[in-house]
């Protein structure tokens, strides 16, 4: 039955050549703008480069500290002090690394002034993250505890500061804000959209400037855990908010006196969501709703549209309707079929979408629009793809089949 | 087989009401061959399609083989339609996108026990029956007035439906045609199958069992044919 549907969705396709370009560019346009939205933002909150381990990863990024009432809060990155003697500690996970998050500098090559971003970080941030190293290696907590002044460099900056890329850049000298330092290793940068790891050189903490030691609860470091397994961050998030229990409350931190201490340790998205949003673990229902919300709005319209032309073509033809019920079929056999035939044309809209989506995304890549920009058709957006197509199609195909399948059969087999 | 009982059939527009049926009273046996017969706009088509329960009456009740169908959800008449009745049509109605054989498999579509290699080879026999058993992969378009009302026939017959109603089929065809396809009626009546048929030609009406005259949505006379 179903290969019956389709010869004849392939046939109504043929029919009418020009109705079927203006069908299929209307559901491939929009199609294409769901895909790359969908490919974005996987891009965005995906495990991708460096950051491969997300999904078993926990993310401590702000602290918030509030009086009494309520009325006042002092809300921000933490202390390396802090994170050291509260997520460094911690036994359940992997590995935990502290980090800043990125500063900017200058660096000057030649005449030359170079813009760049900086990260202070321990050691354990090289396993935590999965960076490739195109020369060179990471500094290790002998370098940190040496007090070296080394340097991680990306190829990115590389390419920017050494006018001689044939010869390897390890061993060479960096002057970053008039400290000099040795170049330890190169590695593949990483997007400026995953702020956990992107800089253009990364420092050991304990080089000047980075206010390790600085005695406050709060500062500029920000920590990534990594669980042995995912299933394990569920323990390691107790494990924290057990030890953060145990602060002395109420405190004082520069004259402001504190009656609540919150700080999360949570999964990337909710935790990149809450920098911008208060409310929990329930931010990334609403992230998701929104998001939901704008892919109908995207779809919605267009899909009206379609529903227009959907019923002219399917009025077209009554006569079929009029036999197929005439020798039994029931109401909802035909809208099934006619759902079946709109899902086939959006599928084919959907292929289409799915070439100029790959075009799309090798421009951006290719655009230096973003810097590092990996946007990927990978398994996830090609299933979300899939799903956006199914809703488009069921969205531009019920309506004109339930009215088609009302219409009587003798009016159906009249016209 | 099918008997109607006081049918009624009224057209209601906000102006004006018009009585297509009135007060017919008609029982079909089962493997008789009754033809109807009336000017244009006497109520013809629309006593087929209550008979053929594609339309409902405004009054009246309907029994198929004795059960009377007149509260039946659409589902279930659709049921009934597909497992005890065929329709042919003066204009065709085949769907010029599917293939001969595709067409004629339509009515075995909606019959969930029927398995695919089964349908086909149901449809293969329908169109032999027709002598149409060359022509699978023609579409409609490509074969002749009378070729479309055999394959219109096979589909009516694939499923093996006990009645058949026919709304005048010979309609568009020349004579010649038109009596190639009465005959496969014919045969079709001596196999078992009762028919119900419309037409304006007398001589076509002559040649079933019993000839039913309607005049103005009213049964006007209701003869026993006797064959020559």
């Amino acid at each position: 039955m179903l290969t019956n549907y389709i010869k004849i969705a392939w046939k109504v396709l043929l029919r009418h050549p020009f109705y079927t370009f203006i069908t299929l560019f209307g559901i491939s346009l929009t199609l294409t703008v769901l895909m790359v939205l969908t490919s974005f933002i996987d891009h965005i909150i995906g495990s991708h480069y460096p950051e491969t381990n997300r999904d078993r990863s926990l993310y401590i990024e702000k602290m918030a500290l509030r009086d009494s009432s309520r009325t006042s809060q002092n809300t921000g990155p933490m202390s390396f002090k802090f994170l050291t003697q509260y997520a460094k500690s911690l036994k359940t996970p992997e590995k935990v690394t502290i980090t800043s998050f990125f500063r900017t500098s200058n660096a000057y090559a030649g005449s030359q002034k170079i813009k760049l971003n900086t990260k202070y970080t321990d050691a354990a941030f090289w396993e935590v993250m999965n960076f490739t190293f195109l020369e060179g290696k990471p500094y290790n907590d002998q370098n940190i505890r040496n007090g070296e002044l080394v340097a991680v460099i990306t190829d990115d900056f590389r390419r920017q500061y050494f006018s001689d890329l044939s010869e390897p850049v390890v061993g060479k000298d960096i002057e970053v804000e008039s400290v000099h330092y040795k170049v330890i290793g190169v590695v593949k940068g990483s997007p400026p959209t995953r702020f956990f790891s992107y800089a253009d050189i990364y420092f050991p903490y304990t080089v000047p400037k980075s206010n390790y030691e600085q005695d406050d609860i709060m500062g500029g470091y920000v920590a990534v855990i990594l669980a042995k397994k995912a299933s394990d961050r569920k323990a390691i998030q107790d494990e924290f908010q057990d030890k953060i229990r145990r602060i002395p409350l109420p405190g004082n931190r520069n004259g402001f006196k504190y009656a609540m201490l919150e700080v999360g340790c949570a999964p990337y998205l909710e935790s990149v969501l809450s920098i911008f949003m208060e409310g929990g673990p329930q931010v990334k229902v609403i992230f998701y709703s929104v998001i939901a919300f704008l892919m109908l709005m995207l779809m919605g319209l267009p899909a009206i549209n379609l529903v227009n032309v959907n019923v002219s073509r399917i009025m077209e033809r009554s006569s079929e309707i009029g036999i197929r019920k005439a020798f039994g079929a029931p109401i909802r056999t035909l809208l099934m079929q006619f759902i079946v035939e709109n899902i086939f044309i959006t599928f084919i809209g959907g292929s289409i979408a799915l070439l100029l989506t790959l075009i799309t995304i090798y421009f951006i890549n290719n655009s230096g629009w973003i810097a590092y920009a990996d946007l990927t058709i990978n398994l996830n957006v090609f299933l979300v793809s899939i799903g956006v197509c199914l809703i488009f199609g069921l969205l531009s195909g019920v309506a004109p089949a339930l009215r088609m399948s009302k219409l009587s059969i003798v009016e159906a087999l009249k016209s | 087989m099918i008997t109607l009982t006081n049918i009624e059939k009224v057209y209601r527009t906000s102006t004006i009401e018009t009585l297509a049926l009135n007060n017919i009273n008609l029982h079909i046996g089962q493997g008789e061959f009754a033809s109807i017969m009336g000017p244009s706009g006497c109520g013809k088509s629309t006593l087929l399609n209550i008979i053929g329960l594609l339309d409902a009456p405004s009054k009246g009740g309907i029994s198929v083989g004795g059960q009377p169908v007149t509260s039946y959800s659409d589902q279930e008449l659709a049921r009934l339609r597909n497992q005890r009745l065929g329709f042919i049509f003066q204009s065709f109605h085949l769907i010029n996108d599917l293939s001969v054989l595709d067409n004629v498999e339509i009515p075995l579509l909606y019959r969930k026990q029927i398995s695919g290699t089964q349908r086909r080879q149901m449809a293969q026999e329908a169109l032999e029956r027709v002598g149409l058993s060359n022509r699978v992969k023609h579409f409609p378009k490509q074969l002749s007035g009378g070729q479309k009302q055999r394959v219109a026939i096979a589909r009516a017959i694939v499923g093996r439906p006990e009645i058949i109603l026919a709304d005048e089929p010979t309609g568009n065809l020349d004579s010649v045609m038109g009596n190639e396809i009465l005959s496969i009626l014919q045969g079709l009546n001596t196999d078992g199958a009762t028919i119900v048929m419309v037409t304006h030609d007398e001589a076509m009406a002559k040649k079933t069992h019993r000839l039913i005259r309607l005049f103005d949505g009213t049964m006007v006379g209701d003869t026993t044919l006797t064959l020559c």
